[in-house]
């Protein structure tokens, strides 16, 4: 099926939650409310001449400075394919600033797990009902989530777990492996 | 004074038999710098927590403040054992962006050396796989003819691994009879090398013994843990983007995509032998098929190192790189938009995920990469295994760390 059509048949299906469909290169993405994301894409991955059963990618945007009219601050986008029918859609979902949170979808694929954990992790939105919400990349006592438009380059500050990863490492200098005996002379 | 190394180690004790156990993030099997969190009841896996981002570098936050033609460079950093097949991935993409055509030349070379880099992948997946589960001689076979490719690499680009050779539009430069001639005579032979590798592996009975029922996914249980590649060909799941979603030449050959239903270790690794067989044959195709021609389109944004007799703006006026200016100039304005393309890398399937606001860089860049989504599949492989099976797992899902945490 044709992107196109399938965005249509989606607006029809969910009328309230499709607030935009824009197609560029072929490539057609749908903007809708977040509210019934999991619907959508269970809808989605289910359907009988849909069946959009590979959630090729998931990440996070941050629309500060993004031209475009009606876009939140924030917004997730899932990338479906079928590999049965080999036909594929966009679906990006708006979060507000002030409440960044959506429902998750791991419930639909495992795998979301760990795309939802990155994309919390570097970009700030949180995932209602995720089993293991925590960082991924990031250490865990991080500050900030590095892929919002706000957030510098090149920071001014080192990481506060800096000092003591390098206390640790002149701490086990002390070894010497090859024999499992005190270096003379270490500090 | 001495001290005893082993007073370093706490292995924490749970109550009864169940214990903990930190495995890396320095260990030779987990291939990189993979931590794994294991909570065991004597040898059994009761939980897997593997802990990524020791290599991470924050690609998509430095992609943003890059020219388009600088990500090539990221992209290189990536999967590092097959970065030609990344830098091929990132120009395929960036192209769909601004709709640039690559002349045919530069298709097949590119459809040449992608294919060489999975060969070069797939040998160094082979050797190390086998060398953890403890068929070690198949390590220096295929260490002897990664090292052909990994010459001819440098002999097209000057560079063994970090290649930056394929350019948005075309390539840096053009093959040369002698690489062409080398490059043959390796394909004629190489499929009796494999017979070689398969001798070696397929007769040994450790390897059976840990691979054949191992770690075994169904094909719904793969898809929805979104492997890709040999992990879920080897589940049964025809899936092969270079045949879904064409790129490059990979419509003007013809190869078959192997897949296996067993969906245990041996599965996949059958199914990565049997690609091995087709680069080759797809590479043969190509040599035979190589049409004359330019291998940079005229409408490229050869951004960083314009080509002779391509170059119209001073080295020095980089702000967009010197072929956006020529792209500003044809089409008076950048595209704005957003565009998911992905390809076939020997891990799986990479994707780069693009948002363009026309100002000449990126505003978002995303890399889906096949290593992160396999590593998350570890605890849905492993929990309820044995400890010695985590290693094969680790091995067949062929994961590598810099791809992983970007």
């Amino acid at each position: 099926m044709e992107s196109m059509e399938i965005a249509g048949k989606l607006q029809e299906r969910f009328p309230d939650e499709v607030l935009d469909i824009c197609d560029f290169h072929g490539q057609v993405g749908v903007v809708v409310r977040r509210d019934m994301i999991v619907d959508i894409l269970r809808w989605l991955k289910e359907g009988a001449d849909l069946k959009m059963d590979h959630l090729m990618d998931l990440c996070g945007v941050d629309n500060k400075q993004r031209p475009g009219k009606g876009l939140l601050r924030l917004e997730v986008v899932y990338n479906l394919y079928s590999i049965e029918l080999r036909h594929s859609i966009r679906i990006r979902a708006q979060v507000p600033e002030n409440d960044a949170t959506i429902d998750t979808v791991t419930t639909l694929w495992t795998g979301a797990d760990w795309h939802e954990r990155e994309c919390w992790d570097l970009m700030g939105i949180s995932f209602n009902g995720h089993p293991d919400m925590r960082r991924i990349l990031l250490p865990d006592d991080w500050v900030g989530h590095p892929l919002r438009k706000e957030y510098p380059l090149k920071g001014s500050v080192e990481w506060s777990g800096l000092e003591k990863l390098k206390n640790k490492v002149v701490q086990l200098q002390e070894y010497d492996l090859s024999d499992g005996t005190l270096r003379t002379g270490a500090k | 004074m001495t001290r005893p190394i082993s007073k370093t180690i706490e292995v924490p004790v749970a109550d009864g038999e169940q214990y903990s156990l930190k495995m890396g993030p320095q260990h030779p099997a987990t291939h990189g710098v993979l931590r794994v969190d294991l909570d065991l009841d004597g040898e059994t896996i009761l939980k897997c927590t593997p802990h990524v981002g020791y290599l991470h570098r924050g690609f998509d936050k430095i992609a943003e403040h890059r020219t388009y033609a600088q990500g090539v460079i990221l992209s290189d950093r990536l999967d590092y054992i097959a970065a030609m097949a990344n830098n091929v991935g990132y120009c395929v993409a960036v192209e769909k962006l601004f709709g640039i055509s690559v002349p045919l030349r530069a298709k097949y070379i590119r459809t040449i050396v992608c294919e060489m880099s999975r060969i070069a992948s797939h040998l160094l997946w082979l050797a190390t796989h086998a060398l953890d589960i403890g068929a070690m001689t198949v390590f220096l076979y295929c260490f002897r003819e990664r090292e052909v490719m990994l010459d001819l690499f440098e002999e097209l680009c000057g560079a063994r691994l970090t290649f930056s050779y394929p350019r948005i539009g075309g390539v840096r430069q053009d093959v040369t009879r002698h690489f062409i001639e080398v490059l043959q005579q390796f394909i004629i032979e190489f499929p009796k090398n494999i017979e070689e590798y398969e001798t070696l592996i397929d007769t040994n009975r450790i390897w059976l013994k840990r691979t054949l029922g191992i770690g075994v996914l169904s094909a719904e249980e793969a898809l929805s843990l979104g492997l890709t590649g040999a992990c879920l060909r080897g589940s049964g799941v025809d899936y092969d983007i270079r045949k879904h979603r064409p790129y490059d030449a990979y419509d003007l050959v013809d190869f078959e995509v192997p897949t296996a239903n067993e969906g245990d270790i041996y599965a996949r690794y059958r199914c990565r032998m049997e690609e091995m067989r087709q680069s080759a044959r797809i590479i043969q195709q190509c040599i035979d098929q190589l049409p004359p021609g330019p291998i940079v389109g005229d409408d490229a944004p050869d951004l960083v190192m314009p080509l002779h007799g391509n170059r119209k703006t001073e080295a020095g006026s980089t702000t967009y790189g010197n072929g956006l200016i020529k792209f500003l100039e044809e089409n008076g304005e950048f595209p704005i938009g957003d565009t998911y393309v992905s390809t076939e890398v020997p891990k799986g399937e990479l994707g780069f995920y693009f948002i363009s606001d026309g100002s000449g860089r990126p505003y978002r860049m995303h890399v889906r990469s096949p290593s992160f989504i396999h590593i998350g599949a570890l605890p849905a492989l492993t929990e309820g295994s044995m400890i010695a099976d985590l290693i094969a797992n680790i091995g067949t899902l062929d994961v590598v760390l810099g791809g992983c945490d970007r």
